[in-house]
């Protein structure tokens, strides 16, 4: 299963990256994508106090950023 | 003031003058009024942003409540340049399950310190109560262009605890692709983190001694270490004009003491007879041994997330995260918030699904016929089975001056699941569920 899932991801990043080359927009139609609420992560501190608290009861954490850590709760 | 400069330039302009001398004289004004109106604008950049936030977090039953206010300042030397610094509190005060199981009488616990006890009454979670703390966290972070086409950010912080410190180091380079439609981050975060607990480090699966006199307590260490190494490669792409999505893949390592010593397990009875499944008694007490997790830990995480905005202007932002470890843990984790926007008000349900798989040293308990040959074991519920659902609403209002005023109330429950045990252990609830209510409060400006 991880082998196969290693695999997926190796072969899909060359096509993520040449793929991407069609997409996107010119500078000039950047207003919508400029507004602070189309950051990834538009409220930082929202996400940093979730995932501490995430991080806290479950056993996962970070993938987004590095996320969590940096306490002893878990 | 530039603007107004600018206007009488054009003004002139439009007087079409003749001579070559006003002409070039004007276009030196209105190259100067440019460049005035430019540098101006970067130090409308030039300025403070202050982020601040408060979380109330509760759980039900009486079990953990915790306070965190939270406040970021941001001085943007322009707009890619940043410089940010972080300071977190939070208090946790509260009780929280110490792994043992639930029991047909009356149990009694030794406290972490080894200088009092606790009880659990008969057919009750055991809940360690002595649970108290207070942690102040601090980062900053440095985030500058090196280029047309790179940029990178550096960044440390330092979290302590009275049983717990951290000290950690990152940074990011950034490569801009396409137009800067394409960006590719690689990350790096080291970390190294000291626990030195109450009544000093136990002996992992080595019976819970009655009090700190014993000699189990007094060859303790006082503290040990782990070391995490975490990196990160991200793939951000602009689809469209309203539409951007994320690809993550993340590594994390992390040696040392990765043990909670603070949890314990419960040996229970396997011989036929009448304590079948009952609490198996060891120098005439119930049997409790300390956990002992691996020494490594490898995690691994795949993450996707899009952001899209409608024709109306309201956002859609939703992402998945896949994580599988050398502990045997898998999980998946789904996070949608649709945004309603309004004139200067917005409202945000929001939904988290999670599920994950347990550990593979993760045991509800130990068998009484076996436990000594067990090299690695943990009855924490958050390495076990475990599914949760998060439920929350989140409203914002913008003043006119750009501040931001937001507030969000989220509800999260907890079901964990697995092995129900024999004889008298059955008629027990092992795996309790557990529900918080979360309150966040944060203003920008």
């Amino acid at each position: 299963m991880r082998r196969i899932i290693h695999l997926v991801g190796l072969l899909a990043l060359p096509i993520i990256v040449s793929g991407c080359s069609d997409m996107g927009v010119k500078p000039w139609e950047r207003d919508v994508l400029a507004q602070q609420e189309m950051n990834l992560i538009s409220d930082p501190l929202e996400s940093s106090l979730d995932d501490h608290i995430y991080f806290s009861k479950e056993a996962s954490s970070g993938g987004q950023g590095f996320g969590g850590g940096g306490c002893g709760c878990n | 003031m530039a603007d107004k400069d600018l206007e009488v330039v054009a003004v002139a302009v439009t007087k079409k003058t003749h001579k070559n001398r006003e002409l070039a004289q004007l276009l030196t004004a209105a190259s100067c009024a440019l460049i005035g109106g430019l540098s101006q604008g970067a130090n409308a950049a030039d300025s403070w942003d202050v982020d601040s936030a408060f979380l109330l977090y509760s759980e039900s039953d009486g079990r953990v409540s915790a306070a965190e206010p939270v406040i970021s300042a941001t001085k943007n030397f322009d707009e890619e340049t940043k410089l940010t610094f972080k300071i977190a509190a939070d208090t946790l005060t509260g009780a929280s399950p110490n792994g043992a199981t639930a029991s047909d009488h009356v149990q009694t616990f030794t406290s972490p310190s080894g200088k009092g006890s606790y009880n659990a009454a008969a057919g009750e979670q055991p809940l360690d109560d002595t649970f108290k703390d207070t942690r102040i966290a601090l980062s900053t972070n440095w985030a500058a262009p090196i280029n047309r086409d790179w940029a990178y950010g550096v960044g440390g912080y330092l979290s302590k605890e009275h049983d717990y410190q951290s000290l950690g180091l990152n940074g990011s380079l950034s490569r801009y692709l396409n137009q800067k439609n394409t960006t590719l981050t690689l990350g790096l975060n080291l970390s190294n983190d000291t626990a030195n607990p109450e009544g000093g480090v136990p002996t992992g699966l080595v019976q819970v001694p009655l009090s700190s006199s014993d000699s189990e307590f007094t060859q303790r260490s006082d503290a040990e270490n782990k070391n995490l190494v975490d990196v990160l490669f991200g793939v951000t792409q602009v689809i469209n004009r309203s539409t951007i999505m994320q690809f993550n893949y993340a590594l994390s390592t992390s040696s040392g003491y990765l043990t909670d010593p603070y949890k314990i397990l419960s040996v229970i009875d396997d011989n036929a007879g009448a304590n079948f499944g009952g609490n198996f008694q060891s120098s005439g007490r119930d049997l409790y041994l300390y956990e002992k997790r691996p020494d490594s830990r490898l995690k691994q995480s795949i993450y996707w997330q899009t952001k899209h905005q409608f024709e109306n202007d309201n956002i859609l932002d939703v992402s998945y995260r896949y994580m599988f470890d050398d502990w045997g843990v898998n999980s998946h984790t789904i996070d949608a918030k649709y945004r309603f926007r309004f004139d200067n008000q917005y409202l945000e349900p929001q939904l988290r699904w999670y599920t994950q798989s347990k550990a593979d040293f993760y045991h509800r308990y130990l068998n009484s016929s076996d436990y000594t040959s067990t090299d690695f074991a943990s009855a924490d519920y958050r390495l076990g089975d475990l599914d949760t659902y998060t439920l929350g609403l989140k409203y914002g209002y913008k003043f006119a001056d750009e501040t931001e005023f937001y507030t969000r109330f989220s509800l999260y429950h907890q079901e964990s699941s697995g092995d129900k045990g024999y004889g008298k252990l059955t008629t027990q609830e092992l795996y309790p569920g557990l529900d918080a209510a979360m309150l966040i409060l944060g203003y920008k400006f």
